[in-house]
């Protein structure tokens, strides 16, 4: 029974854990593993840290070490030698924010701008309630209030402004076979006497206006307005009516089709020439039409790629449920098609948002148009003067295309985290 | 719609609305464009100027400081027209070149297993792609190449170049008689490197042996050119740039806006592409790395043979739109003053008032590009997409 175990030996207690293998672990492993994994990868290493420090420390030197600080004029800055030229800077910094807008009147961008980040902040916050107020003031009562407050209110809306938008409520009551949009024009047209109404501010002419007061007003105007557009001309996309497919077809590929440029031009040279005799468009609306028209057929890709993603059961559901196509777009198909395409809607945006810059080629001072006539202001002429504008401005520019993607990169993953529970 | 016979009234059948809803918005268009034409007619008149295309014969009476085929201030508006879009051409054809490869190197760069390497190509990615396009411009043009010294005291490059404000200085070739050997040359090269690299494939298809048909091809596309010039007894001449007084003479001329528009529009589309392809990179599930390196295949010959002819797919129609924006972006040259079509359009739109005409072209050429290069793309597209099975 009790023969000898073959094995000749079983260990009985555990055994102590040893060290890890030298040079394996800690910062050291980390270092051989990511840096020096190999010869070639120990070169690159070298190579791409020398040149990453070349130039980290000629960035550090020329805007700290050797920058000039203060100063009234170009006297300061004109140093042999001398960095970044920061009084520049502090001089220019209210006319890049601003342009040539009045200064005893600067207090009504001011409000606009913190108006809009109040009332945005919250919508940007997932778990802030009241959503959908913040929403509606956002959508409906701010433009009304930033046009109010920037231009001096007070504007002369001719009648057939009032009678086309009364006719559109009225056909597309009758389409809808609803009410709602009556309502929705009795709205408008509230809106639209507002602007009427006399406030006292003082008139400020847009071509006033600039910095980054524009970019903002170009680029949140354009994305707004595209927006609507951009879902009608998706939906026409994917309509069964022909016509209507195949117009929306030519027109988002006509100005995909076509760089941006031309398309401001074609807005600042052709639509005067549109318009009936003695109606005059303003230089920075037409600017903002041509911006919009070009961004809606990006928008319509966007939100298309929004609706395909749309299951088919979706659509069907609907149907079976016995809804109208504006009622199944409405209340099932366009918020979960907009939903998921909150992230390239923000990318679009983005890329609006640095396209603007090309308005200072039609004679519009944006942030980037100013910052380059500040350069040239004979005050302030130095070797440094134009670096320093532009290297302000590529920061401006960055910080806040870098900051909305990364909100969008945040979205897409939350949105994708709702999906898969 | 199911019912059939059933009768429905006209105003509830989706047909019946979808016509008339069609019928509406054709005529509100005809309508819109109606008054718009009518408005057009009346102010063109009041401004004196006749339509038509009679203005492209016309002596332009402008110069054009950078063009690529003979153009005086006495040539035609068309002419203008011509040499701005062969320069909007060279631009663009060069730039998605050197943004293809820039793009291609950064993308791999960026997944690569150096951490320090990878960081850098986030960081050139990050700042290249949120930095608007055209303050890029203004800063290689106005911070970069305008602050060079004067032509008198170029950097020079060697003996061979310059670099000033005036541009970029290159010894021009100078051809002689039988400099067509060359062309013929490289002709003859790549012909036999697809005959070489035709057989060494069957070769080892047959065999198993390998032999390096790249190498050999390379070789020979750099050699034959030189040896077909030599037998033709040299006819190849370069007009290097000599100092004078105040100048160069001689060499050929890069003008600074062509260099500040071609570097500016090659790195910033070049962090877009290196997206693409990092995304492409990743589509490729990660057991494929695993599996070829468990079949022994060495790391470059993964990449080369396994990963990206299968990246190819999912980078290819980004890559499309990437080219097709490098080349509608290419019209910012107007801003710096680069002769291409727009801006040469718009001193011709300037000069005659022909707003309608001029955009009506820019519509049709860039429309035209636009339709070439993706109709080229998908054709490569298609391709890729045959190597799958």
């Amino acid at each position: 029974m009790s023969k000898p175990s073959p094995i000749a030996y079983v260990r009985r207690e555990e055994a102590p854990l040893l060290p890890p293998p030298p040079g394996s672990a800690g910062p050291v492993g980390w270092l051989r593993q990511n840096l020096f994994s190999g010869l070639f990868s120990s070169l690159l290493t070298l190579a791409v840290g020398a040149l990453l420090a070349l130039i980290a420390w000629t960035i550090l030197d020329w805007a700290v070490l050797r920058a000039v600080w203060t100063g009234a004029d170009r006297e300061a800055c004109a140093i042999e030698g001398a960095g970044a030229c920061w009084p520049f800077v502090w001089a220019k910094f209210p006319q890049w924010l601003f342009g040539f807008y009045p200064v005893e009147e600067r207090w009504r961008p001011w409000l606009v701008f913190l108006i809009g980040a109040a009332a945005l902040t919250p919508m940007l916050i997932p778990s802030v309630p009241g959503k959908l107020p913040n929403a509606v003031f956002l959508v409906f009562a701010y433009p009304v209030i930033a046009l109010i407050l920037l231009s001096g209110g007070h504007f002369d809306i001719p009648w057939p402004v009032y009678a086309a938008v009364a006719g559109m409520a009225f056909v597309l009551a009758g389409f809808a076979r609803e009410a709602r949009p009556l309502g929705g024009g009795v709205l408008f047209i509230g809106l639209l006497l507002l602007l009427e109404v006399d406030f006292g501010l003082t008139h400020v002419e847009t071509a006033n206006w600039g910095g980054l007061l524009v970019t903002l007003v170009v680029s949140v105007a354009g994305i707004a307005a595209s927006l609507p557009l951009g879902v009608l001309l998706a939906l026409g996309r994917r309509s069964r009516m022909p016509i209507v497919r195949l117009l929306s077809v030519i027109f988002i590929e006509m100005w995909r089709g076509v760089p941006l440029i031309t398309v401001l031009f074609m807005a600042s040279v052709m639509l005067p020439l549109f318009a009936p005799e003695g109606v005059t468009i303003d230089k920075l609306l037409r600017a903002v039409i041509g911006i919009t028209l070009f961004s809606s057929a990006y928008m319509a890709e966007v939100v298309r790629g929004g609706l395909q993603a749309i299951g088919k059961g979706q659509y069907e559901g609907a149907m079976a449920l016995g809804l109208s196509y504006w009622q199944m777009m409405r209340k099932i198909v366009l918020p979960q098609a907009l939903k998921i395409s909150i992230p390239n809607i923000v990318s679009t945006f983005i890329g609006l948002f640095k396209d603007t810059t090309l308005v200072l080629i039609i004679g519009i001072f944006d942030l980037l148009g100013v910052i380059t006539t500040g350069t040239q202001d004979a005050k302030w002429a130095t070797d440094q003067t134009a670096n320093t504008g532009y290297f302000v401005a590529a920061i401006i520019y960055w910080v806040f295309c870098f900051g909305m993607s990364r909100y969008a990169m945040y979205t897409e993953r939350r949105l994708s985290t709702d999906t898969r529970s | 719609m199911s019912e059939g016979e059933q009768r429905v009234s006209p105003w509830n059948d989706p047909r019946m609305r979808g016509r008339v809803f069609q019928g509406l918005l054709l005529l509100l268009l005809a309508l819109l464009f109606y008054d718009v034409a009518l408005n057009t007619v009346h102010n063109l008149a009041s401004r004196n100027i006749a339509s038509g295309w009679g203005f492209l014969w016309r002596t332009a009476g402008f110069d054009i400081a950078f063009s690529i085929i003979g153009y005086s201030s006495g040539s035609s508006y068309a002419r203008a027209l011509v040499v701005g879009l062969l320069n909007t051409l060279l631009v663009s054809a060069l730039g998605i070149v050197l943004a293809t490869i820039l793009g291609f190197a950064l993308g791999v760069m960026r997944l690569s297993r150096n951490w320090l390497a990878s960081r850098a190509a986030a960081i050139y990615i990050e700042v290249a792609r949120n930095v608007p396009l055209l303050l890029q411009i203004f800063i290689w043009y106005k911070l970069v190449l305008k602050p060079l010294p004067e032509a008198r005291n170029a950097l020079r490059i060697g003996e061979i170049g310059a670099l000033s404000n005036k541009g970029l200085t290159l010894p021009a070739p100078l051809f002689g008689e039988g400099a067509w050997m060359a062309p013929l040359g490289l002709g003859v090269a790549i012909v036999l490197s697809l005959i070489i690299s035709r057989w060494a494939r069957a070769r080892q298809m047959r065999t198993g042996a390998r032999f390096p048909a790249g190498l050999v091809a390379l070789g020979l596309i750099l050699l034959l050119p030189p040896v077909f010039l030599a037998l033709a007894g040299w006819p190849l001449a370069f007009d290097y740039p000599r100092m004078g007084s105040f100048s160069f003479t001689g060499g050929a001329t890069l003008a600074p806006e062509f260099i500040a528009l071609l570097v500016a529009l090659s790195t910033y589309t070049a962090a877009f592409i290196a997206e693409a392809v990092r995304a492409g990179i990743l589509a490729i599930a990660k057991g494929q790395t695993e599996a070829v390196r468990a079949l022994g295949l060495k790391p470059g010959n993964t990449l080369r043979l396994i990963i990206i002819p299968q990246a190819l797919r999912v980078i290819i129609p980004p890559l499309t739109s990437q080219y097709l924006n490098l080349t509608k972006n290419s019209s910012l040259a107007v801003a710096i003053g680069y002769p291409d079509f727009v801006s040469t359009g718009g001193t011709t739109l300037n000069q005659t008032g022909q707003a309608i005409e001029i955009v009506f072209l820019w519509m049709v050429v860039y429309l035209f590009l636009s339709l070439v290069t993706s109709a080229f793309m998908n054709w490569f597209n298609a391709r890729a997409r045959l190597v799958e099975r």
